[in-house]
């Protein structure tokens, strides 16, 4: 598979340093990281770790990964230079986005999703459970479970299936069981909760498909691997185009797969600054965003230890965000490490600007991102004028991660799209 | 790490110990009389802070052996319904972490040894060391973590063998032999078996593979092993007593609290949950004087 080993061209200047960061395994990113679960799921996460480590030294695997991803996915997503977007950034900026919105089922997430889902195959179980907060990892499991004949059932916050309905719809038209979660704050991590539950009961029948670089060992390392070819065609792409590599890399930061996936393969290229921009919601007072690297302290949740939104006790704050898929009050270990050792840099994007960013792209290129990575793309022009002093011709790369389909609720309400009558509830 | 199974309660055997009664001598001695012990599972802070002390009481006095004093927390991954509602419950009144302590020393000293149960978050939060410092103080026996396995426990360990503490680590019907053996090898106090690959809740059927586990435990180097998940009737208490040195009792005295009008009749409801689920353990048949196994401890 291509996420492996990348094999990828190096660049005069930008030789990959010793003691690649881009290779790192888990289970510690220096103190992140880690197993902080019950002892029931130890064995399956020893058997999934095994198991994984015996695919990626088979070719087969890698070979029906790379079938999949070609004949089904639609890899590799194109690269999209954005000139009229990038007049917005400002610096003499030239912007580029990859499409990962253009991926089948709408988003980065079945990167990972097909990949785990052929492990599952290859540990002979026959249930995939999973939770979603936007739909889009959901969507995404209900599809590769239909595809490879798995039994499905996706955990969801009751207040996230409200919000993204019509992904709990397409997952229930791919046969999955959207279970909608009433406890806790009803979104993203009480789904999670209720996954690990299910988890430790259905253990020898059932595969936790996690959808992002969090919870315990293997499972950020391995969805890391299962999504750095984007960084890997992205590199090349621009390789290929412009001859050289990004000044900035930006993505948005849930969990934060998607930001792994794009940085993974600039990590060891010094000269490449990166940008993971997380929920700053509607500003950064306690409960009113997702910005861990704000206004969190490391901590444990989901099996890792990680930057985390926790109170003096150690309880874990409701995290906010417009978006369903940035509501998460902790984030993948690897992504705390890059931030303590400096490698990347964490920026808060509030609901506001992210908005604005999400109108500006559909009105300037006439693409419809998805909520999550109008966060990137708020990112970059927060980036501004001095993206231009760090190039004569500096390039931003912005990974779009998921198209806003599911998204266009939401914004109708934001904006005030909707005739009089037809506006629910608002999110503003 | 000590290596395992010595309960070194012993006053000024550890560094700075000023712990309370830890649980195995207790075990050790209610198994010398041929019986098995009943820990009993409440959290603190439901119905309200006072409210949970009165309650332990009332199960200390009702026949309950060991106390397991749960800390309320978000995100409770091994507990099933009726414990989150009382632990929710707990929350949006504002307990702390620090009314556990308090309960702990209101609680302590009553003949029944206190037990913490907590997820790692919020004693990482506190400071590994302080908590065992300050739970010692408090006079706790020490932690159940069912979220930090031995692998993750380096500081917990360091923590609780300075301040004499137990601790109490899980194993489960998936656990290898290798991982019984190093978790037994990290345990103190007891080990406690999970009976079933689930969360805490009533269930009709006590796990069929809780005996065995149990034997299993004991081969690889445990003298004492408490059964939990799942127990809530006086004849399962029976059956899991007959073979494991405690049976552990949660949702069943949670839900004896909840829907009642008001706290006395829960208090009265729970007491005689308590003598019940008492009786049940103390009618199970085993050999006086040594553990079910025959070995002498």
């Amino acid at each position: 598979m291509s996420g492996v080993d990348s094999g990828r061209p190096v660049v005069p200047g930008q030789e990959p340093r010793l003691g690649s960061l881009a290779t790192h395994v888990g289970p510690y990113w220096g103190d992140f990281g880690g197993r902080f679960v019950p002892e029931a799921l130890i064995a399956a996460l020893d058997e999934l770790d095994t198991a994984y480590h015996k695919a990626l030294a088979d070719p087969a695997f890698g070979a029906e990964l790379a079938r999949l991803h070609r004949t089904y996915t639609g890899r590799p997503s194109p690269l999209t230079e954005v000139p009229r977007f990038a007049a917005h950034v400002g610096g003499g900026a030239r912007v580029f986005l990859k499409r990962e919105d253009l991926n089948h089922t709408g988003s980065h997430k079945i990167n990972n999703v097909l990949g785990q889902a052929l492990l599952v195959k290859r540990l002979g179980k026959s249930r995939v459970i999973a939770e979603t907060g936007a739909g889009q990892h959901g969507v995404a499991t209900a599809t590769a479970a239909a595809l490879l004949g798995l039994e499905c059932t996706v955990y969801m916050g009751e207040e996230d299936t409200q919000r993204q309905a019509l992904n709990v719809a397409r997952m229930r038209l791919l046969g999955a069981e959207v279970v909608p979660v009433t406890i806790g704050t009803r979104t993203l991590k009480d789904a999670i909760n209720e996954a690990l539950r299910d988890w430790v009961a259905n253990v020898e029948t059932t595969h936790y498909l996690l959808g992002t670089v969090t919870g315990p060992h293997p499972f950020p390392e391995m969805v890391r691997d299962f999504h750095k070819l984007i960084g890997e065609e992205a590199r090349a792409q621009l390789l290929g185009e412009i001859g050289r590599l990004p000044d900035a890399v930006a993505a948005c930061v849930g969990g934060g797969s998607n930001a792994m996936g794009i940085f993974n393969a600039f990590l060891d290229d010094e000269g490449v600054r990166l940008f993971g921009f997380e929920a700053g919601g509607r500003g950064l007072g306690p409960g009113d965003h997702a910005a861990r690297f704000s206004g969190g302290a490391p901590g444990v949740l989901h099996g890792a230890r990680s930057y985390l939104l926790q109170d003096e006790d150690g309880q874990t704050i409701p995290s906010h965000s417009v978006s369903a898929g940035l509501d998460y009050p902790s984030v993948g270990p690897e992504h705390s490490w890059l931030h303590d050792i400096g490698r990347a840099t964490y920026l808060p994007v509030s609901d506001a600007e992210a908005m604005d960013a999400f109108r500006l792209l559909c009105r300037t290129e006439g693409i419809i991102p998805a909520i999550e990575s109008a966060h990137a793309l708020a990112g970059a022009i927060q980036l501004g004028p001095q993206v231009g002093e760090w190039s004569d011709e500096p390039v931003v790369l912005v990974n779009l991660s998921g198209r806003g389909d599911k998204d266009v609720a939401t914004a109708a309400r934001w904006f005030g799209l909707l005739d009089a009558g037809d506006e629910g509830e608002g999110d503003r | 790490m000590s290596g395992g199974q010595t309960t070194s309660a012993t006053p000024g055997a550890t560094t700075g110990a000023t712990t309370g009664a830890t649980t195995g001598p207790l075990l050790d001695g209610l198994a010398a009389q041929g019986r098995a012990a009943l820990v009993g599972y409440l959290p603190v802070g439901y119905p309200s802070v006072p409210g949970s002390v009165q309650a332990v009481r009332t199960m200390i006095d009702a026949g309950v052996d060991v106390v397991e004093l749960g800390m309320p927390y978000t995100d409770p991954v091994m507990d099933g319904p009726v414990i989150q509602r009382a632990v929710d419950h707990a929350l949006r009144g504002g307990t702390r972490v620090r009314d556990t302590l308090t309960a702990v020393e209101q609680v302590a000293g009553r003949g029944a040894p206190v037990l913490v149960m907590t997820y790692w978050n919020l004693v990482l939060r506190y400071g590994v060391e302080a908590y065992a410092r300050d739970l010692a103080a408090a006079g706790g026996a020490g932690l159940i973590t069912p979220d930090l396995v031995p692998d993750e426990a380096e500081a917990w360990i360091a923590a609780s063998d300075a301040h004499g503490l137990d601790r109490v680590f899980l194993v489960a019907p998936s656990s290898t032999p290798e991982r019984l053996a190093s978790t037994v090898a990290a345990s103190r106090g007891f080990v406690y078996a999970a009976s079933t690959m689930g969360v805490t809740g009533e269930r009709a059927t006590v796990g069929s593979r809780a005996e065995q586990l149990v034997a299993d435990t004991r081969a690889a180097g445990a003298p004492r092993v408490c059964v939990g998940l799942g127990v809530s009737r006086p004849e399962q208490a029976a059956q899991v007593a007959s073979y494991a040195d405690g049976v552990i009792v949660g949702s069943a005295f949670v839900r004896s609290l909840l829907d009642v009008s008001d706290e006395a009749t829960g208090l009265d409801r729970l007491a005689e949950v308590t003598a019940a689920l008492a009786a049940g353990v103390r009618s199970a048949q085993r050999p006086a004087g040594g553990s079910v196994d025959g070995s002498a401890r």
